[in-house]
């Protein structure tokens, strides 16, 4: 019975190791990330998630002086070793940030970013892609008029919708999200929250957030990371209902961080 | 009531100082503009210079100082950015990087005339192109360089990390990301500051004594052909510009409205760096609505 869960396995982390400089900022990290469900990782400012959530597109790379040993197999491959191509690698794992970040461009252009670099030059093919991933935001609706306008002129929840779809318009495996929700108002956060329930029956979805509420509204299994460490990962009801470790039971209880 | 006369105190000098600052400005300004003016006429503007008589113009001036600008932006731009892209996005933190910066700060505060003269060394004798239009240029250049090369890097620095990492966060290339969303975000004040620089260049003087030389041949503006002598495109002929022309009629001007000429001049001169500056807002301005559509 190991074979398919193994294949169920879109990211294998086996002794993930990180460093800032001298600051040892994930320690030993164990981590396998299934297929088409939702993992929400929580924690305190400062444990590492999100640390954590921009090793799996190497977006880490970023920063200058990170060292990193260990293993992040990604279907089957570690994407430390030394030949990882980044492009084709955030091909399939798309990414959506704190804030929303549109490009300066029109809404079309935004969508048609990405698609537009990796090689689709038709623009039938272009526009379906376009309205597909507008519509698979919930967005279509709403700027299907002014396609051409800026994506600036959009409010707050519809420019982070306008990113998810840029991140899906590259049709990739899994997407991240990085405390999506935690700049817009609650009734953004609401839309954004059905969506992810709605994207996870076609894509991988990894999200950190600073909110319990949304991580146990989400998320299939939830991950507790504390000072660098992953203290428990379980099926989220198990980790808002009965987990193993105090620790964990402290968080989520609001005794602290 | 101690700290409150305190605060009157520093309104009443820091107010005093913006007064005295306008009052040098404005004062400078209206001279310039009151002296010069009435000598400013579509004859003045379109007649050529004359050596002895009285009643010359300042045409090929005019043509010159703005011939010679074109061709200074078109060498420096290309390098001043591409410098500036290389600095902001390609050059890492370290003893290499701090070198060429520092080599990029002297090069901005090297005072002109010392430029000029490296000018008249390299350009005009090394080159044994005696003075021209290009050997010029390429003083400016190196005048102007340091400028925009630090414009350049300013103006990609402060483009929103965010808009970056989401380029790279799609699987678009380093230099993609450059082109299509580093590249265009910092475009408004790229071109501000190129702007400027041109404004600078314009009226620069002291560089352009020994390299651009204090004649121009006489100039047939029928004659297209660059490589001709008699063609004002010609980049291998002397050409005195406009800031050389005050210059030159005031110390060694053999006619006799030398105060008309170069009071006319400089009203033209200063007219027209003030139109850059209002056109570099003004672009700038533009460009950054059309982006942001933001009021």
């Amino acid at each position: 019975m190991s074979a398919p869960t193994l294949t169920r396995q879109v990211f294998d982390i086996r002794d993930l190791n990180l460093w800032y400089g001298d600051h040892h900022a994930l320690k030993n990290i164990n981590f396998p990330i299934n297929k088409k469900e939702v993992t929400a990782i929580i924690g305190p400012s400062g444990c590492g998630k999100s640390t954590f959530i921009k090793t799996l597109n190497l977006m880490i790379n970023m920063v200058p002086s990170v060292k990193m040993t260990g293993e992040i197999n990604f279907n089957g491959q570690n994407i430390l070793g030394e030949k990882m191509d980044l492009v084709e690698l955030r091909k399939h794992v798309g990414m959506v940030f704190q804030k929303g970040n549109p490009f300066p461009q029109s809404i079309y252009d935004n969508v048609a970013y990405g698609p537009r670099v990796h090689g689709i030059k038709k623009k039938k093919h272009l526009d379906e892609l376009v309205i597909k991933s507008l519509m698979d935001v919930a967005l279509w609706e709403e700027v299907k008029d002014r396609l051409t306008a800026p994506a600036l002129g959009l409010s707050g929840g519809q420019q982070q919708r306008l990113c998810i779809a840029r991140a899906l318009a590259t049709k990739p495996d899994v997407l991240l999200m990085d405390e999506p929700t935690s700049a817009l108002d609650p009734i953004s956060t609401l839309k954004i929250e059905e969506l992810i329930l709605e994207l996870k029956e076609k894509y991988t979805i990894v999200i950190v957030t600073h909110n319990m509420q949304q991580a146990s509204r989400v998320s299939n299994k939830t991950a507790f990371f504390l000072m660098g460490e992953l203290i428990e990962l379980d099926s989220t009801s198990t980790i808002f209902s009965n987990p193993n470790d105090s620790r964990t039971e402290g968080y989520i209880t609001g005794r602290f961080g | 009531m101690k700290s409150k006369t305190a605060d009157r105190i520093a309104t009443g000098v820091f107010v005093a100082i913006a007064i005295i600052i306008v009052s040098i400005l404005v004062g400078l300004f209206s001279y310039i503009l009151i002296n010069g003016f009435k000598h400013i006429s579509w004859e003045f503007l379109t007649t050529p210079s004359s050596n002895i008589r009285a009643g010359g113009g300042i045409r090929d001036q005019l043509f010159n100082s703005f011939y010679i600008l074109l061709i200074t932006m078109i060498i420096a731009v290309p390098l001043g950015v591409g410098g500036g892209i290389y600095m902001a996005e390609y050059a890492k933190p370290g003893k290499i990087t701090d070198t060429i910066r520092s080599c990029i700060e002297v090069l901005a505060s090297l005072p002109s005339i010392v430029i000029g003269m490296f000018g008249l060394l390299v350009f005009v004798n090394v080159t044994g192109w005696g003075y021209t239009i290009l050997g010029g240029a390429l003083a400016l250049t190196v005048f102007n360089l340091p400028v925009i090369v630090r414009v350049s890097e300013d103006s990609i620095r402060t483009v929103p990390r965010d808009l970056k990492e989401a380029s790279l966060a799609l699987g678009i290339t380093h230099w993609h990301t450059i082109k299509t969303v580093l590249l265009p975000s910092a475009f408004p004040s790229i071109l501000t500051g190129i702007i400027l620089a041109a404004g600078r260049v314009f009226g620069e003087a002291a560089a352009l004594l020994f390299t651009a030389g204090l004649s121009t041949p006489r100039l047939d503006y029928a004659n297209w052909n660059p490589f001709s002598e008699q063609s004002p495109l010609n980049i291998f002929r002397p050409a005195e510009t406009l800031a050389v022309h005050i210059w030159s009629v005031n110390t060694q001007g053999l006619i006799p409205d030398v105060e008309a000429v170069s009071n006319g001049s400089a009203a033209v001169l200063v007219i027209s760096v003030l139109l850059f500056n209002l056109l570099a807002r003004w672009i700038g301005s533009i460009i950054t609505k059309k982006m942001t559509a933001t009021k």
